[in-house]
């Protein structure tokens, strides 16, 4: 999963450092504008790689953050089938972790710095994962509609200019559409059941309504626009193209259900546009510096993981034999 | 041929799958590295999937209750799984040694039970044969890597075995049916199969620079098989069916 967050003033100040090679710079952008994808053993720009180290460790972090709020869950799932699709899910997301954390150091940074930057906060991961699940329903609301704000955004990046990335990004989505099926599926199942479901996913949705329309970042208004990272095809929609998109795409859906959004101001426009009741983007700004309900817990649980296996990993660094010969 | 007998050893090998797959699904998400969430997450949702086979046996061959009623709303004292599956995932050395230990003597049941004579059983064997190939195979991998790997490792894993072994032998807790199970070549039986896990457990033990702990000392924590489980067992269930316990008539 993932959000998108905006060019914040120090990406700002990444995309407009450095000088560079002109020749080289205008051949880079030629072969971009020709849609041919970058590897990583070829020249580019110096923004552009810090830019999407930046993003994809964005990205990596909050697969693995985002894997925890649902897996506390895992134990509680209610049958059979809900189970095997929970674990199995969790542990995609926390695969996607894993090849976009590959993808990353195809730039030239390690995943052992990436998670150490992700505890000590000088790296962020998406905002949702800052809000808690507190019951089953939560679950309905994250596996359909979290995750479907996060193909939005997925299938967008997949269509940029970093070959590993968008490779990743490809794999990921066929994934995700999956998940998506089973969210559906949970969240339609709460939807048309018995009144005590049907409150309880009301009540998850209330919740969930405001941390979903901050998924996508700041409105466009109120962000820092970047033309090259738009030529260089490392962003490729503006934030309130994709929730509008999203809105478009779920908005419907949720109604059809006989749901409400709690937004009185929220319709349609005659243009496409949806129009929303304001989201409190100060409460976004709280609770990506850090003052949200779970900010501090995640981090925690991770830190926990981190040092507390710290002798697994040491251990394993320097193995006598790499494979046993299986004996079965 | 004798049912309660092949009821209660499908009742042990299903209650032991899904309390250890329950168990190894903690994992996910807070391993010690990505690889691991991934690995313990997948042979979780494989012993959970061995777990409904076996309750789906019980549910069509004995008329028992369907799976979901069986895994989700029996009480505890009904359970037939092991003290070992109960204890928490604790540190990754005791998760691990407990894999390791569980997992040798699975493989060993289930490839016993591909000559049962009781064919649904002999089938499921079979069918799982690949999954629990792997599974043991990571067991092996990580309990050498981390035996030797380092002095703080090896260290660990030696009291993570000290304090396991005497829960894992409760594995082979004798059942009334032995002999029944015996005669009739459903299954060879728990001696039997403490037998073989030990003939298979201790080189490897020795090979990973490990002491086995001595036999004769180690006390064989019994029970589960009769119902009497660890402390942890409950609030585990408790767990597991919080969310059908909100609305008993509901669908989930
Ligand atoms: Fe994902
Ligand atoms: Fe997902």
């Amino acid at each position: 999963m993932y959000g998108n967050t905006s060019l914040t003033a120090e990406e700002a100040k990444i995309v407009n450092s450095t000088v560079e090679d002109p020749e080289k710079l205008a051949e880079f952008e030629a072969r971009i504008t020709r849609g041919e994808k970058i590897e990583p053993g070829d020249w580019m720009p110096d923004q552009y790689r810090k830019q999407l180290i930046r993003m994809i460790e964005q990205h990596a972090h909050s697969e693995i953050v985002g894997a925890l709020p649902e897996g506390t869950w895992i134990t509680r799932a209610p049958n059979f089938r809900r189970k095997l699709a929970l674990i199995a899910k969790v542990q995609d997301e926390v695969g996607h972790g894993q090849l976009l954390y590959s993808a990353a150091e195809t730039l030239g940074k390690t995943r052992e710095q990436m998670l150490m930057d992700l505890l000590s906060g000088k790296s962020k991961y998406s905002n949702v994962f800052n809000y808690p699940a507190n019951t089953w329903a939560d679950i309905a609301v994250i596996g359909f509609l979290v995750d479907g704000a996060a193909i939005v955004n997925q299938v967008i990046n997949s269509k940029g200019s970093y070959g590993p990335y968008c490779r990743a990004l490809e794999r990921i989505c066929y994934e995700e559409s999956f998940h998506l099926k089973q969210g559906h599926d949970n969240f339609v199942y709460l939807a048309t059941g018995t009144k005590v479901q049907r409150d309880m996913l009301q009540e998850a949705l209330n919740r969930w309504y405001r941390p979903l329309l901050h998924f996508f970042g700041p409105s466009d208004r109120d962000s820092q626009h970047s033309e090259k990272l738009m030529k260089w095809k490392v962003k490729l929609a503006s934030n309130d193209d994709m929730r509008n998109q999203f809105l478009d795409q779920y908005v419907p859906k949720i109604l059809e259900l006989g749901l409400t959004l709690p937004d009185p101001e929220l319709r349609r426009g005659d243009d496409g546009i949806w129009v929303f009741g304001d989201p409190d983007w100060d409460e976004f700004k709280r609770v990506i510096s850090g003052d949200g309900p779970c900010n501090a817990e995640r981090l925690e649980v991770r830190r926990y993981s981190e040092l507390a296996h710290r002798w697994v990993r040491e251990a394993l660094m320097n193995p006598k034999e790499k494979y046993v010969t299986p004996l079965a | 041929m004798n049912t309660e007998a092949i009821k209660d050893l499908l009742y042990r090998m299903a209650d032991d799958a899904l309390i250890i797959g329950h168990r190894n699904s903690e994992w996910t998400g807070i391993g010690p590295m990505l690889e691991e969430d991934l690995a313990f997450s997948s042979m979780s949702q494989d012993k959970i999937g061995h777990a409904q086979a076996l309750y789906n046996i019980l549910y069509t061959s004995f008329g028992e209750k369907n799976p979901d009623v069986l895994a989700f709303q029996r009480a505890e004292k009904d359970f037939r799984s092991c003290q070992l599956v109960e204890l928490p995932i604790g540190e990754y050395d005791f998760s691990l040694v407990r894999h390791f230990l569980f997992d040798h003597a699975e493989a060993l049941r289930y490839s016993l039970l591909e000559a049962s004579s009781f064919a649904p059983i002999a089938g499921l064997a079979r069918k799982v044969r690949g999954e629990i190939r792997y599974h043991v195979m990571h067991a092996d991998t990580f309990f050498k890597q981390l035996s030797t790997g380092s002095e703080v490792a090896k260290a660990r894993m030696q009291s993570a075995l000290n304090y396991a072994l005497p829960f894992a032998l409760g594995i082979f807790e004798p059942s009334a049916y032995e002999e029944a199970l015996i005669a009739e070549g459903i299954f060879a039986g728990e001696a039997r199969l403490q037998e073989l896990w030990l003939q298979k457990i201790t080189p490897l033990v020795a090979a990973a620079g490990l002491q086995m702990p001595a036999m004769d000392t180690a006390k064989a924590v019994y029970g589960g098989r009769k119902g009497y489980h660890s402390e942890y067992l409950q609030p585990l269930l408790a767990e597991m069916t919080e969310v059908t316990s909100i609305d008993p008539s509901a669908e989930w």
